[in-house]
């Protein structure tokens, strides 16, 4: 494999990690939102 | 100060009665000390390298057994519940149990050096910079273990957990100890005492934080 | 149960706080985890990622020294670096939990640790990588990496900790003990390691960092480190958050089961579930 090919595994791994992980806590914040009651869920 | 010998006498009499050092760990010890023998080949010159590090692995081990030991029965027993009410400071009881805790990782130690000694052919020289090493090191792994072995108490599935816990923490001191025995073997150039100082740093500091950090673990039980 | 003068604030936020309710979806409170501080955050990770993609991959010149390598750095020092941030934030909390016991530092800690472990897995998948290009293989024991693996397999035990079913207490004090002992280890393993690995010397990730470093490429480095940091403080907020609800969550689930039983013996005495709830 070329240099090129694993300095872009770099950036793709890397990135797309966190955007997955960023995904499922979004999604589970979604879902958890759901299953409290209103006042539970007040943010700044 | 008194309070602390109080809780030392009465681990080591523990110990001492129902002989789960002497009588389960060290043969552990023995035997992986002849495992890795089986593993590594004896003609090949290759124990003679590894001597030093596969000391102090097998000591980690060990000391892992030996905290699990010596909590597990405090947890089964109720005397965490004991020792809370009983007045005593945390950090003494702390203390003790370091201090029950250092010594009979001490005696294992003996014994392993004279296992490899025999088993490893290995002569032990610079003896004022090894047995320096292993007793501030020792100290490292029973200041830390101590902390380790409460929560592994106080967790379900803590036993499971303990190794998990507390070997990452020690690797420095695996990896200071071992370099100060090879010094002090005479199979590694430099000077040893460094290793020791570091040594000593990592326990100095484990020793203190855990006296602060006995506290809330003892609190909660 | 749950007390309302523990509201969290969130960490790093980009706007004052305001009133209590925010903007966001839903008659009865937001629908997710987000809020204006989120969105901010968000948006400005989105255009420095662009950015980054664009300034270190593109942009900015193959290093004298390194090579093309250089661009795998402009990755690996931002995620070590949000990493240790992590970590910091984790045994700050956890000091302030064993203070305050409030929820709160317990949550915190937690979620920061797991996003520690995360980007500490990333720093070492970008060292292999690196290393695979510079010395043909995907593991040396170089001080950087050796170091960064043992003090990932660390918090690995603090997040099984947290795994567990203990009560709320016991596992929030056991975390916390934890946090602070593993954070105390960093700057003596680095020490350790550093030390034992000086003795062959191998070439260091950092070593062969070229302090001269200068136009496109320090601004890609700090670029990178600035993207980093502001993407941290979003997915810290939001994993908090996430944390929050979940105990929120199980508490409605006790009161719900005390509830069922309530209704099914009116008249016999009630047994308590022996969970422990938030204190």
């Amino acid at each position: 494999m070329s240099d090129e090919a694993y300095i872009a595994i770099a950036w793709i791994a890397t990135f797309s990690s966190v955007g997955l992980y960023s995904l499922w806590v979004v999604l589970r914040g979604r879902k958890l939102s759901r299953m409290v009651p209103p006042d539970e869920r007040r943010w700044l | 100060m008194h309070e602390a010998l109080l809780v030392m006498k009465k681990d080591l009499r523990l110990e001492w009665r129902s002989k789960v050092g002497i009588g389960q760990v060290l043969p552990f010890s023995l035997l992986v000390v002849l495992l890795f023998a089986f593993a590594l080949d004896p003609e090949r010159g290759v124990l003679e390298r590894v001597t030093s590090g596969l000391f102090w692995v097998v000591v980690l081990f060990s000391s892992v057994l030996t905290i699990e030991r010596a909590f597990s029965v405090e947890a089964n027993d109720g005397i965490f519940d004991a020792l809370r009410l009983s007045g005593m400071a945390p950090a003494a009881i702390y203390a003790g149990k370091v201090a029950a805790l250092t010594l009979q990782l001490l005696v294992v130690e003996a014994v392993l050096a004279t296992a490899v000694a025999v088993f490893y052919d290995t002569t032990w020289r610079g003896p004022v910079l090894s047995i320096g090493v292993a007793v501030i090191a020792t100290l490292g792994i029973a200041g830390a273990g101590a902390v380790y072995g409460a929560i592994a108490a106080k967790l379900r599935s803590g036993s499971t957990l303990l190794p998990l816990l507390l070997l990452p923490l020690l690797a420095p001191v695996l990896i200071c100890a071992t370099r100060g025995f090879e010094v002090a073997l005479g199979r590694e150039a430099g000077p040893g005492w460094p290793w020791a100082a570091l040594l000593g740093i990592f326990s100095a500091v484990y020793l203190t934080l855990g006296a602060l950090l006995f506290r809330p673990l003892l609190e909660d039980a | 149960m749950t007390v309302d003068n523990t509201i969290p604030t969130p960490t790093g936020s980009a706007t004052p706080s305001g009133s209590a309710a925010s903007a966001g979806g839903g008659a009865g409170g937001p629908m997710s985890t987000s809020s204006t501080a989120t969105r901010v955050l968000g948006t400005i990770s989105l255009v420095g990622i662009a950015a980054l993609v664009l300034f270190g991959l593109v942009l900015s010149p193959p290093d004298a020294k390194l090579g093309e390598t250089v661009r795998i750095l402009y990755m690996h020092v931002p995620t070590v670096s949000t990493a240790y941030l992590a970590f910091v934030i984790t045994a700050v909390a956890s000091v302030m939990y064993l203070w305050k016991r409030t929820e709160f530092w317990d949550l915190l800690a937690a979620s920061s640790a797991e996003i520690g472990v995360l980007f500490f897995a990333l720093t070492i998948l970008n060292g292999m990588l690196w290393g695979k290009i510079t010395w043909g293989v995907f593991w040396r024991w170089e001080p950087r990496l050796t170091t960064t693996a043992v003090l990932m397999l660390t918090y690995i035990g603090y997040l099984a900790v947290r795994q567990i079913p203990n009560d709320t207490r016991t596992r929030g004090t056991v975390s916390a003990v934890i946090g602070i002992m593993a954070i105390i280890n960093i700057p003596i393993t680095h020490k350790a390691v550093d030390w034992w690995r000086g003795l062959h010397q191998e070439r260091t990730i950092f070593g062969t960092v070229n302090p001269e470093m200068r136009g496109l490429q320090l601004f890609s480095a700090y670029l990178g480190l600035t993207v980093f940091m502001v993407l941290f403080a979003w997915l810290l907020i939001h994993r908090f958050r996430v944390a929050w609800l979940t105990e929120r969550a199980a508490d409605v689930g006790v009161d719900a089961a005390i509830a069922e039983r309530r209704a099914e013996r009116p008249s016999g005495a009630v047994t308590t579930p022996a969970e422990g709830g938030a204190s």
